[in-house]
């Protein structure tokens, strides 16, 4: 595979995740159930207690509390490792591997030909660093994957993002999905008429005329789309359906939430 | 002596020698038409041959350079569109349901695609919901309410697309291949529907090259080609005008088979099953 079909691969693989997002949000679970608005300051609220703690074991529960979320949601411990658990602890692992040999305090261990002195005081930074990186990003990825794109589109608009930006951003995940469809097909359909490997200088010259005919294809569209949203009576304002409605069981949660939270920073002090 | 004769009601559309160029192609050539209030209208005839351009013009998207065409007796340019009210009002009398729905799905779910129209054209909240749960209802498409347009199929996608106009109750609703893509039981369910409007007296102007629903969907046919009307009559009159059929390219003879087993070839009508 040349470089072009690696980038549409990698690109319909992400619009592939994408997909197994909305699936899973649509999935009967207790974040699905809940009203975006209180998801989202829920979360917010335990991802905030988790930077703030200062007791690893208050942050291990934090943590449990994210798993036990997750269960309840149907949203399986091998996914989060995939998606977070290897790849924040990969990142965050190069941030924090100096921490133990360059803080001082007291040594706990010496590496054996180098004579590198491994501190307990830079272990247990370490150590804050990666748990509190992966809670909270295991807590965000819990809200993501549980609401769908429009719901976190409306919970926008709830948080005073103007009305013509949530509108954009709504038409551009749903024309991507379009695009990349679009692209996936000209590739085939070459590759299907196409005998041995192409010359770079061919390659080059193919690639640039499908991204010609994609970007005229995208113009087309977004006429036709412009005409369409005419059509049915746009003209310059746009107006959307808010449509949440927040159910006693939103607000026990959400009194949950903040019961966790504050606990959280009271222990964590 | 006093006239007891009512006179006629204004055309919902009279088109006067209009034309309408894409650069060089000439797409409309000095076309003239009229469609009467609570009419059938089927427009025939082969691709590029000018149907859809006609559909934009009559939905006030496009703009002859020449001729005029008169909404319910009142001139459709540019410059009305633009006056608010004006704009409201024929938006709300006049829906369009394009042939690529994808073109016509731009909101993230299906809920607000179908709440799109009404709440540009600025209805109370209430009324907006209960129109819309009302036609998702009709539309038998409630259970994909929250879905993204993206994960339909084209028969969901088609319906959804007619929803996001009918929710508006319009007086005139424009066609675009309605049939166009769709498997034979998508297309027969969207048929049946487009028969169901008949008693609704709704004016309906279906672009199609589908011989075979013509009859179905139509009281009258104009068939064009090349931007001009070539003929105009009742379903009956123009299909049995074969040599009309074969030369606006809507008939063709094909290969098939018949029960005992002859293969032959001719230019017929017919609704697939021999």
């Amino acid at each position: 595979m040349n470089f072009l079909e690696n980038s549409l691969a990698g690109f319909l693989n992400a619009l592939e995740h994408a997909l197994d997002a909305e699936d899973l949000a649509r999935r009967r679970g207790l974040l699905q159930r809940l009203d975006p608005r209180i998801k989202v300051a829920g979360i917010a609220g335990l991802v905030i207690a988790a930077a703030m703690a200062r007791r690893l074991w208050v942050i291990a529960a934090i943590f449990a509390v994210a798993l036990l979320l997750a269960a309840a949601s149907r949203i399986s411990p091998i996914l989060l490792a995939r998606r977070v658990w290897i790849p924040v602890l990969f990142f965050t692992g190069i941030i924090a591997l100096p921490a133990p040999f360059v803080i001082p305090g007291r040594i706990v261990w010496t590496f054996p030909w180098l004579g590198w002195a491994v501190t307990a005081q830079g272990l247990k930074s370490a150590a804050f660093l990666v748990s509190r990186v992966e809670t909270a990003a295991t807590l965000s990825v819990l809200l993501i994957l549980s609401t769908p794109w429009n719901a976190v589109l409306k919970a926008l608009r709830m948080l005073r993002v103007p009305v013509v930006v949530v509108v954009i951003l709504g038409m551009a995940y749903r024309y991507i999905f379009l695009l990349l469809d679009n692209a996936r097909d000209m590739l085939e359909s070459r590759r299907s008429r196409m005998m041995g490997e192409m010359s770079g200088p061919d390659y080059r010259r193919m690639a640039t005329a499908s991204v010609g005919v994609l970007m005229s294809r995208s113009l087309q569209l977004g006429g036709d789309v412009y005409s369409a949203m005419l059509a049915r009576g746009f003209q310059g304002e746009v107006y959307v359906l808010e449509d949440f409605r927040t159910a006693a069981f939103d607000w026990v949660m959400l009194s949950v939430f903040a019961a966790l939270a504050a606990a959280a920073i009271y222990y964590g002090r | 002596m006093e006239d007891n004769q009512t006179p006629a009601p204004p055309a919902v559309f009279d088109v006067r020698e209009i034309t309408f160029r894409y650069r060089q192609v000439t797409a409309l050539d000095h076309l003239s038409l009229a469609v009467s209030p609570g009419k059938r209208i089927a427009l025939l005839g082969a691709n590029g041959s000018g149907k859809s351009t006609l559909l934009r013009v009559l939905d006030g998207l496009a703009f002859p350079e020449k001729g005029e065409v008169v909404f319910f007796g009142e001139p459709l340019g540019e410059a009305r569109l633009q006056n608010f009210e004006f704009a409201c009002k024929f938006r709300r009398r006049v829906g369009l349901v394009f042939q690529n729905p994808d073109v016509q799905l731009f909101c993230p779910t299906v809920m607000d695609e179908v709440a799109f129209g009404p709440l540009q054209l600025q209805w109370p909240r209430e009324r907006v919901q209960e129109s819309v749960d009302k036609m998702l209802e009709v539309m038998k498409i409630s259970h994909i309410k929250d879905r993204s347009p993206h994960h339909l199929s084209t028969g969901e996608k088609k319906r959804v697309a007619l929803a996001s106009v009918l929710v508006v109750d319009p007086e005139v609703l424009l066609l675009d291949e309605p049939t166009a893509a769709l498997d034979p039981s998508s297309a027969s369910q969207m048929i049946d529907f487009l028969v169901g409007l008949r008693g609704e007296g709704k004016t309906v102007v279906t672009a199609t090259h589908d011989l075979d629903i013509v009859e179905d969907i139509a009281d009258e046919c104009f068939v064009f080609q090349a931007g001009q009307v070539a003929a105009q009559g009742t379903p009956n009159e123009i299909l049995s005008r074969q040599s009309l059929l074969e030369q606006t390219h809507l008939l063709h003879a094909h290969r098939h088979i018949h029960g005992n087993n002859v293969t032959h070839s001719h230019p017929h009508l017919h609704s697939h099953k021999h």
